[in-house]
């Protein structure tokens, strides 16, 4: 059970900085979260920290592809908004 | 700790009266211990960001905050905005890029970070580049920018590292105006959304403010204009931030477009126009003294304010841009003997301002006749007029010009009010090469943009201008004026406005205004 970081991360290093099992790393094209070291904060906190700190909607997913910030989430721009724009092209 | 507040309470000294040709002249009207701590630093000096230069390091990319004008996504090394930078540093490499810099551009004093996020929400990499560079260009000015979330946290640790200028955006005081502007912060291990994430960041604004000004620092507040949203609470926030002590408030245009990306600019929020910021300053600057004259610059920004040259020193330019630790050595005696030197010139027109003698009088020269009575001077109207300046002279040819100062012109004397940029912040997806923005961008030429930016603008002083940008600025009522090349600007505006105080033309009302 971990959760993943999608290619729409833009590597600005906020999850690092919260995450309390030191699971994520710096990489290319994106930061990737350790599998083998998340535990989704479970027991440590509420909710998982690199997910409550993200800024980028569709960034993280959990074991089932499901986005903890689907698009529109963080910023309150509505989905139609955002495709009309071109600004969501859909799951990775 | 009571700081002195200039528009305030002008000390006797100061131009307390309209007598002086610049009675809006910031500079003049502070104490010497706030004017020592700031006759150096371009983002809180007027005076001082014709002639020295800073520069920010873009080391703090995480933030804890989410605001509705910004968008994380976009990284264009055309745009010109907070928020947006070309590459992320670490501090070593930043350290590199500083002392490369300050080797470059002797005017130097100032190294800032601000971001692309927040300095403090990236606190391990904010205090290592400070406390590297405190130790190897001790010269310079640490400053830092910050929405003041985690600063109360941090705030003994920003004194220790002998930071002294702190910037603190604040939009609001209000939580439910907050929620429209920030929909979330992440506190305490959450999300928290709407208007109890904004009461919390308000707080500690707050809070932060009031330990910075116990603590010595000045502090000066940043607040984003947003019609509609905040632009009459934003007098109660200039009269609440001067009350607690900050020394300046600036209050910045929104920028929203929907190119951009963000909530504001895909949901068709207006930006201010120059005018309805003009006039939120001035009713502002009645209980604090505005900053007129912040460029909005990049969280990479290099250079003296408005003119970026940030593209000269890029990482992959970097290892041929070092030097020896002796070579910095030397670059440091040199910047210590330009500042000196600018600071020396900066005093003498200070002096030079005080010295002179009242200008009103002189403002109306008698006419020939005696058929033509001298009008009284409280008849004129203000004029605004245009200045394509380069180190506070008239000195930068119209065609060059990417940004204009504009100055009003009133019998009170020549005020500052703002610049107006002459190229679209980003002119959407065509030069962006971002294919995730869709809108296109109005094609206009760039005089035509140009002259619409200029607009309320009876006359535009220049250096040099071609004819074809003449007869267009004249045919929308702008008129050029090269005469007054490499002129102080103070003097050319003023010079300007008595000529047309003498013709007359100041009796009639202005000519219809192009609209922006």
């Amino acid at each position: 059970m971990a959760l993943k970081i999608t290619s729409a991360c833009r590597n600005c290093w906020a999850c690092i900085d919260v995450c309390p099992q030191q699971a994520i790393v710096e990489a290319s094209p994106h930061f990737v979260i350790k599998a083998e070291q998340c535990n989704e904060c479970l027991g440590v906190h509420d909710d998982p920290q690199c997910a409550s700190i993200c800024p980028i909607e569709a960034a993280i997913v959990d074991s089932l592809g499901a986005y903890l910030n689907p698009p529109g989430s963080l910023t309150g721009i509505p989905l139609a908004r955002l495709i009309d724009f071109g600004l969501w092209h859909g799951a990775d | 700790m009571e700081l002195p507040v200039i528009g305030n309470t002008a000390s006797p000294a100061a131009c307390a009266s309209s007598g002086c040709g610049t009675p809006a002249s910031t500079e003049d009207r502070l104490s010497d211990a706030i004017r020592a701590k700031v006759q150096d630093h371009p983002c809180f000096s007027e005076d001082a960001h014709h002639y020295f230069a800073r520069m920010h390091v873009a080391v703090a990319p995480a933030c804890n905050i989410q605001c509705n004008y910004c968008n994380r996504k976009y990284d264009c090394a055309n745009e010109s905005r907070p928020g947006v930078v070309s590459e992320l540093l670490s501090p070593d490499q930043a350290i590199r890029k500083v002392l490369a810099v300050a080797a470059r551009i002797p005017q130097m004093t100032v190294l800032g970070i601000a971001g692309p996020g927040d300095p403090l929400a990236n606190p391990a990499r904010t205090f290592e580049t400070f406390r590297q560079l405190s130790a190897r260009a001790p010269d310079l000015k640490l400053c830092l920018s910050t929405n003041g979330l985690k600063l109360p946290h941090y705030v003994d640790e920003i004194a220790r590292h002998n930071i002294d200028h702190v910037t603190i955006t604040i939009n609001c005081l209000d939580p439910e105006i907050g929620a429209r502007i920030y929909p979330w912060i992440f506190w305490n291990n959450r999300r928290i959304r709407g208007a109890k994430g904004a009461r919390i960041l308000i707080e500690q604004q707050q809070q932060g403010l009031e330990m910075l000004i116990a603590r010595g620092i000045l502090v000066k507040v940043n607040s984003v204009l947003i019609p509609g949203v905040n632009d009459q609470h934003l007098k109660e926030v200039s009269r609440a931030v001067k009350a607690k002590g900050a020394f300046l408030h600036n209050v910045m245009p929104l920028i929203a477009a929907a190119e951009h990306g963000t909530y504001y600019g895909l949901s068709g929020q207006a930006s201010p126009t120059p005018a309805q910021l003009q006039e939120l300053q001035d009713a502002c600057a009645g209980d604090m003294a505005m900053m007129r004259h912040c460029r909005q610059c990049r969280a990479d920004a290099v250079g003296l304010l408005g003119e970026d040259r940030g593209s000269e020193f890029t990482m992959d330019k970097l290892d041929a841009l070092e030097l020896s630790e002796i070579d910095y050595a030397t670059a440091r005696q040199r910047r210590q003997v330009v500042h000196d030197e600018i600071i020396a010139q900066l005093a003498q027109k200070r002096a030079a301002r005080h010295a002179s003698p009242a200008l009103l009088p002189a403002l109306l020269p008698a006419p020939a006749g005696d058929d033509h009575p001298t009008l009284p001077t409280a008849s004129l109207r203000s004029v605004l007029i245009a200045v394509a300046a380069r180190n506070g002279v008239v000195g930068e040819h119209f065609g060059h010009a990417r940004e204009f100062l504009i100055y009003e012109a009133s019998p009170d004397g020549v005020r500052f009010v703002g610049h107006r940029k002459t190229e679209l912040y980003c002119s959407g997806p065509a030069s962006c090469g971002d294919g995730e923005a869709a809108v296109e961008a109005e094609p206009q030429s760039v005089l035509e943009t140009t002259i619409a930016a200029l607009a309320g603008c009876e006359v535009v002083l220049c250096s040099k201008i071609g004819f074809e940008p003449w007869g267009q600025l004249e045919a929308a009522g702008i008129m050029p004026n090269s005469e007054h090349a490499l002129e102080p600007i103070d003097a050319a505006v003023l010079a300007v406005y008595r000529e047309m105080a003498a013709s007359g033309r100041l009796a009639l009302p202005a000519p219809s205004r192009k609209a922006a």
